[in-house]
């Protein structure tokens, strides 16, 4: 039930991006000093912010930098993480425990902390945010693959594999990986909610994007002293909620259904 | 048994103490393209002099290893450079703003485990009842909501509409701080009898530690449940039950105390990720502690600042990981036999 809740604003929020110059009422960077922080109404619905820019159209606009933002995040630090854990789980003990302890290294820090280092070192810009979140996003991929391939490696249908002559990469990547897949899924998905909280947050500290770029978390920020006019925070903000809430109620499922242990 | 269990926590930690120093170190002496102008910022890079005296302080000119001993040997002595926006030591700043991101982290985690746990235990005993419901789903809205939102919203709404929160900050405007012994000004009050500071101090605490808590009580329900749920199941939960314990005594005395490690271990983490999540809190909530500190930083791309919090931080993530695994060895004390 929440699954498919999830899955419906999920697509909602897709369309919304694809679509959005058309479906914007208003440009989203249209300056109109004498309309500022006008209370919502027809003409703005959600009213309009400090340099009278649209909020509606402000948010829709800025689907199309934070929706994708944490999904590339994720999906880059879910390859990298996996390939990592499981050549670790393959490559023999001394390899393995190297490879581990680096692991090991870079969840000692508070994700979102060494996040913003890294971004503050490589400077402002989406990409740089990009990258740096997905510097420190991999490691709780490489764990998880390790563990899935250490299980799937003592089974017989790799010694057979093995056995008939197939190369130590080949069976890893034609019967390994196949057969390890689900839980690896199952934490995207449920992740990827997380990863664009994170990338808003960076936004929200100034990390983010570039002004006048809409983004959401961005938008939060800079409404974030108005508690007068509040709807030029809790607008975007409420975006941010609703996807990321869509993303956990599907991952929530799609973890009862891959991975029923977890 | 158990000593030797200990001992080798510690050095472990310390190891990765050493190692998280090296990853502080490459993020701020290769990942900027130029150090110096990350470090200094933009008006003192336009001077040759403090440029070269900049170079020759962190031995820019030699080679990388040379340049992490020197780093290691200021850390040492307590040396995280200089902030650029404050002017003043890194060390010094930091040292002024942790009691205030500690007072909050604490009483955000206190509500965590004293909602968290609770809500889990009740949930997997009434497993698909509605409490089980109505805790799944305010756990997701609480993983959902950003922390930096969430404080905006609760602020709006108690302080700005309903008038019943005070405002943001430590204290109301114009009330001094109790006599400083920790920088914590709840306990400083308490410990001055200045009851009126205390309670003050109190009441400017519940909304910033209650958006704080917000995501990790969440996840802290979610575990418990899963965690109750696992031992429940178990033989020996059915040999109690066969018995004719009570259903209370079963959970509390048979089925709550085997689900302790992953609570525990969860915990841990969970007050780590309060430390952090600081950042977004604070400055909302204009608390003036580390994480407005950081995010003042951030935006002033205040180099040395940014990194100085950050290994502080990974510090006390190391030393809360640890604290975990030697509290690993009174409930269960099995841990030590691996």
């Amino acid at each position: 039930m929440l699954g498919v809740a999830g899955a419906v604003i999920i697509l909602a929020w897709g369309a919304v991006a694809a679509l959005a110059p058309r479906i914007a009422p208003h440009s989203p960077l249209q300056v109109d000093v004498l309309a500022r922080l006008k209370p919502p109404s027809a003409e703005h619905l959600f009213g309009t912010d400090s340099l009278g820019r649209d909020v509606l159209s402000r948010v829709v606009l800025g689907a199309r930098v934070s929706l994708p933002a944490g999904l590339v995040v994720v999906l880059l630090a879910a390859a990298f993480g996996t390939l990592y854990g499981g050549v670790a789980a393959y490559a023999g003990a001394k390899v393995e425990e190297v490879q581990m302890r680096v692991t090991d290294l870079f969840l000692s820090f508070p994700p979102l902390l060494l996040a913003m280092a890294i971004a503050a070192a490589l400077g402002k810009g989406v990409l740089n945010t990009i990258v740096a979140m997905a510097i420190v996003w991999w490691p709780k991929y490489a764990r998880l693959a390790r563990s899935l391939v250490l299980v799937q490696r003592s089974l017989e249908y790799v010694e057979a594999a093995r056995g008939l002559g197939q190369g130590g990469g080949r069976t890893l990547l034609r019967h390994i990986v196949p057969n390890a897949i689900g839980p690896v899924v199952a934490l995207v998905a449920l992740d990827v909610g997380n990863g664009m909280i994170t990338f808003a947050g960076l936004s929200f500290l100034g990390l983010g994007v570039v002004p006048p770029t809409p983004e959401w978390g961005a938008m939060v920020s800079e409404g974030q002293v108005l508690i007068e006019q509040w709807w030029v925070s809790t607008f975007p903000g409420l975006a941010i909620f609703s996807v990321v809430m869509g993303f956990n109620f599907l991952g929530d499922a799609l973890r009862d259904w891959l991975d029923p242990r977890g | 048994m158990g000593l030797r269990y200990v001992l080798l926590r510690v050095v472990a930690s310390a190891a990765m103490a050493v190692a998280a120093t090296l990853v502080v170190f490459l993020v701020a002496h290769t990942v900027p393209a130029d150090p110096v102008l990350a470090q200094l910022g933009d008006k003192q890079s336009a001077n040759p002099e403090t440029v070269a005296r900049f170079r020759a302080r962190w031995g820019l000119d030699r080679p990388l290893h040379e340049q992490y001993g020197i780093f290691l040997a200021r850390l040492a002595r307590g040396d995280l450079g200089e902030s650029i926006a404050s002017r003043r030591p890194v060390l010094d700043d930091i040292r002024q703003y942790v009691p205030a991101t500690i007072e909050l982290a604490t009483v955000a985690g206190f509500l965590t485990i004293v909602i968290g746990v609770p809500l889990g235990i009740a949930a997997a005993v009434r497993r698909d009842g509605w409490i089980d419901h109505v805790a799944r789903f305010l756990c997701l809205i609480g993983v959902s909501a950003p922390t930096f939102w969430l404080a905006f919203i609760v602020l709006a709404l108690f302080y700005g509409g309903l008038e019943i929160a005070p405002s943001p900050g430590r204290l109301d405007v114009g009330a001094g701080a109790p006599p400083h012994v920790t920088g914590m000004f709840v306990v400083d009050g308490i410990l001055a009898g200045d009851w009126a500071s205390a309670r003050n101090a109190l009441a400017h605490l519940v909304l910033p530690s209650v958006v704080l808590a917000a995501a990790t009580i969440g996840i802290v329900t979610r575990t418990t449940r899963a965690a109750m749920l696992e031992t429940l199941g178990q033989d020996y939960v059915r040999t109690a039950r066969a018995k004719g314990v009570a259903e209370r005594g079963v959970v509390r005395r048979h089925a709550f105390p085997n689900a302790l490690v992953p609570v525990l271990t969860l915990a841990g983490l969970a007050y780590a990720e309060l430390l952090a999540g600081t950042v977004l809190t604070e400055t909302i909530f204009s608390w003036p502690g580390l994480g407005r500190y950081t995010y003042q930083s951030a935006l002033a791309v205040d180099f040395p600042a940014i990194m100085g919090v950050t290994l502080l931080v990974a510090l006390m993530y190391l030393a809360i990981n640890l604290a975990v695994d030697v509290a690993y060895l009174v409930v269960d004390p099995r841990v030590a036999r691996r």
